[in-house]
């Protein structure tokens, strides 16, 4: 997307706009509905149609309830490996968090923008694009994990941050250390979704932005600027398609990780 | 140097950290490809650490980029 004379603005995409004007409040407090807040709507009705259409209980499994207990065979598994017979209350929370984040990342890789000729400036957004959800959903998961191991352990939590046989001179240090390390982790899980999802986003419009300004510039340079930043846009688009599950399969990861710390306490 | 001039040289240098990132990542994915092609059949049931390894120097690596976003378009 070009801005003033073929300078190429990459952030433009990551913009946060109201659809409906701005003009809703409560008690002060903006609830307009943007653009955001639009494409998790449109993640939570692609997920939910995936998960409709996936739950019915024929003993042989037709395609798509077969990718349906694909993904949950996979969780579950995940979730059985890391933590143990103790998981399996946690298999819904964690599955939710991968299905979210997998079809919000993949939504925002959706080719929308063809669609501009209709709609000015209709674009795909990733929702996973801000802190503030990254983060939010990295807090929703640090809290339970907190919760579940005070919960269930009580003040005996802490001895998660004093490993088994350190020498008792050296507890004070290792318990700090330990428990900074602890305290990072939402911020680590929050930050790591958020900048692969970023950084991917602006490496494509960075791109399209030389194959646009490459062809405006003529037929000669558009042979050797624009053509080869096409190919590239191609292999890129399917880095970032495969980038997109991992973050997400990342993320559910260490969830279950972190659960199993509070759970098991090693 | 002017603040605007200084700032963009910044950002240019982190991305120098981003580079960093790219041999840490590609580190990870080398020794499991060493040790999984000396024993196969254990491969597999490592794959859980190697994406756990992958995450962890990604993201070291994507805080130079980070500092890069902010030196351009936030302070």
């Amino acid at each position: 997307m070009a801005a003033e004379g073929g300078k190429i603005d990459p952030m433009h995409q990551f913009l946060v706009e109201p659809i409906f004007g701005k003009g809703w409040e409560i008690a002060g407090h903006s609830i307009a509905f943007t653009n955001s807040a639009l494409w998790m709507v449109i993640t939570l009705a692609a997920l939910w149609l995936f998960m409709l259409g996936g739950m019915k209980r024929e003993l042989v499994p037709g395609r798509w309830q077969a990718a349906v207990e694909g993904f949950t065979g996979f969780i579950s598994n995940m979730m059985h490996t890391n933590i143990g017979p103790k998981g399996k209350a946690f298999v819904p929370y964690v599955f939710s968090l991968f299905m979210f984040i997998l079809i919000a990342n993949l939504m925002g890789m959706m080719p929308v923008g063809i669609l501009s000729p209709v709609h000015p400036g209709f674009h795909a957004f990733t929702v996973t694009s801000h802190l503030t959800v990254t983060g939010v959903l990295a807090i929703l998961s640090f809290s339970i994990v907190l919760i579940v191991g005070f919960w269930r352990h009580g003040f005996h939590f802490f001895s998660l941050f004093v490993p088994h046989g350190t020498p008792v001179y050296m507890i004070p240090l290792i318990f700090l250390i330990e428990l900074f390390s602890f305290l990072i982790r939402p911020f680590s899980l929050g930050l790591r979704l958020f900048v692969a999802m970023t950084a991917g986003h602006i490496l494509m419009k960075v791109l399209a932005g030389f194959v646009i300004n490459g062809a405006n510039a003529g037929l000669g340079i558009a042979a050797i600027v624009s053509i080869p930043s096409f190919v590239l846009m191609v292999g890129i688009t399917l880095l970032e398609l495969l980038v997109c599950a991992i973050q997400a399969y990342v993320f559910a990861l260490l969830t279950s990780l972190y659960l199993n710390d509070a759970i098991n306490l090693h | 140097m002017d603040a605007e001039a200084a700032k963009l040289v910044g950002a240019g240098l982190a991305a120098i950290g981003v580079g960093l990132a790219a041999l840490g990542v590609g580190n990870v994915f080398g020794s499991f490809l060493d040790s999984a092609l000396r024993n196969p059949a254990a491969a597999d049931g490592q794959q859980g650490r190697l994406f756990i390894g992958f995450a962890a120097a990604e993201l070291l690596g994507l805080l130079a980029f980070v500092v890069a976003m902010i030196l351009l378009f936030v302070a």
